[in-house]
């Protein structure tokens, strides 16, 4: 399992890959914005994608419609974890195909749940 | 002197042609000059309503500016500083969690140091034959209990680590909503610099005028962290809200 992990702030990535550690996935990759993430998405034969709303460059919610337009890419597993808490961008998240949506604050128990929840629901097909 | 004002080379001119059409008695020739006067004097007239209207656009792009700074000292301003204060509430919570796990930690650190102490103590005699039947059986049995605390104890140290850990997600978010005032800030300083450039002299505005222009960007934009007080309506307060939300959309 190879996780991209998006955010353009280095603690929060570091958070999450250490929360994706202790679940058992130590197989993480980073990256700031959308436009470094996507190339890396393209190439590297990631399962799941971590990303983060509001980056400069591209950002999270484009990266998640970019993922979604790219026939390569399109079922690739997205959880969106950002402090955006509108009610429209929730809905907007979940119309352009998103997995899951994580709210900071987060606790670990909430992003493994959300997590768990995802791959029941991927296996479940 | 403008050469468009009845005291002027033009004017004069207009005034002899006109005493000596009617010296002549030349009534039709009279009268036309009479026109080409008022003529002049309606032209001289329009150039000050050009000058008037002029100042007024640039009085009214002034005041458009003021009414800007005006929405900034009532509204942005006290945002600011609520935004702020949501710095100091989000680093003070993440410092005392952080320190409450810290001293958790450490009251079991120095309990497992204690207990190890001992029992290294204890194994070295036993190492080197130095310890009878009923030592040992105690020993043995501090040995078990030690294994025990360990098992019972171990969650916690990882508790309070994890604790320390989501407890640094404030530099995010406190990042966020910083980056956020600092915009808030340079748009002030353009505010007052274009404020100082209209009333020190009416220079041209198309600085001010620019920033205006709609921006091209995503169709929907992010707002960064929610701040209690200053973002109201629309905004989801827990993850249970988020997870009610998603699955009211079929999630």
């Amino acid at each position: 399992m190879k996780i991209l992990i998006v955010d353009d702030f280095s603690t929060m990535r570091r958070i999450i890959k250490n929360l994706l550690r202790d679940l058992g996935f130590s197989n993480t990759d980073e990256a700031d914005d959308g436009n470094t993430a996507l190339p890396k998405l393209q190439t590297g034969k990631f399962d799941f994608l971590v990303t983060d709303w509001n980056m400069p460059g591209m950002q999270g919610i484009d990266l998640l419609k970019a993922v979604r337009a790219d026939p390569n890419l399109a079922s690739l597993p997205v959880l969106l974890v950002t402090a955006e808490a509108k009610k429209e961008q929730i809905v907007e998240a979940a119309q352009a195909g998103v997995n899951g949506y994580v709210v900071k604050p987060f606790t670990a128990a909430t992003l493994k749940e959300k997590i768990d929840k995802i791959f029941e629901r991927i296996e479940a097909g | 002197m403008n050469e468009n004002n009845i005291c002027s080379d033009g004017g004069l001119e207009y005034a002899k042609k006109l005493v000596a059409c009617i010296e002549q008695g030349h009534q039709e020739e009279a009268e036309k000059v009479m026109e080409d006067l008022s003529a002049l004097r309606e032209n001289n007239l329009f150039q000050e309503l050009g000058k008037l209207t002029r100042d007024l656009h640039d009085t009214m792009v002034g005041f458009q500016l003021d009414s800007k700074i005006a929405n900034m000292a009532e509204t942005d301003i006290p945002d600011a500083t609520e935004r702020l204060n949501h710095v100091i509430t989000l680093t003070e919570q993440a410092a005392e969690k952080t320190l409450s796990a810290v001293e958790t930690s450490m009251v079991l650190f120095d309990e497992l140091r204690e207990k190890s102490e001992k029992l290294h103590g204890n194994w070295g005699r036993f190492r080197k034959r130095d310890m009878d039947v009923d030592e040992f059986r105690s020993m043995s049995a501090e040995l078990d209990e030690f294994f025990q605390w360990l098992g019972q104890k171990t969650p916690d140290i990882s508790a309070s680590l994890s604790d320390i850990m989501m407890a640094q997600g404030f530099q995010d978010l406190t990042g966020q909503i910083i980056g956020r005032v600092i915009t808030l800030v340079q748009d002030v300083e353009e505010g007052l610099v274009g404020l100082i450039r209209m009333t020190g002299q009416r220079m041209n505005v198309s600085g001010a005028k620019e920033k205006d222009k709609k921006k091209d960007g995503p169709d929907i934009e992010a707002a960064g962290p929610a701040v209690p007080g200053v973002d109201k309506g629309d905004i989801v307060n827990s993850q249970d809200d988020v997870d009610d939300l998603l699955s009211s959309l079929g999630f």
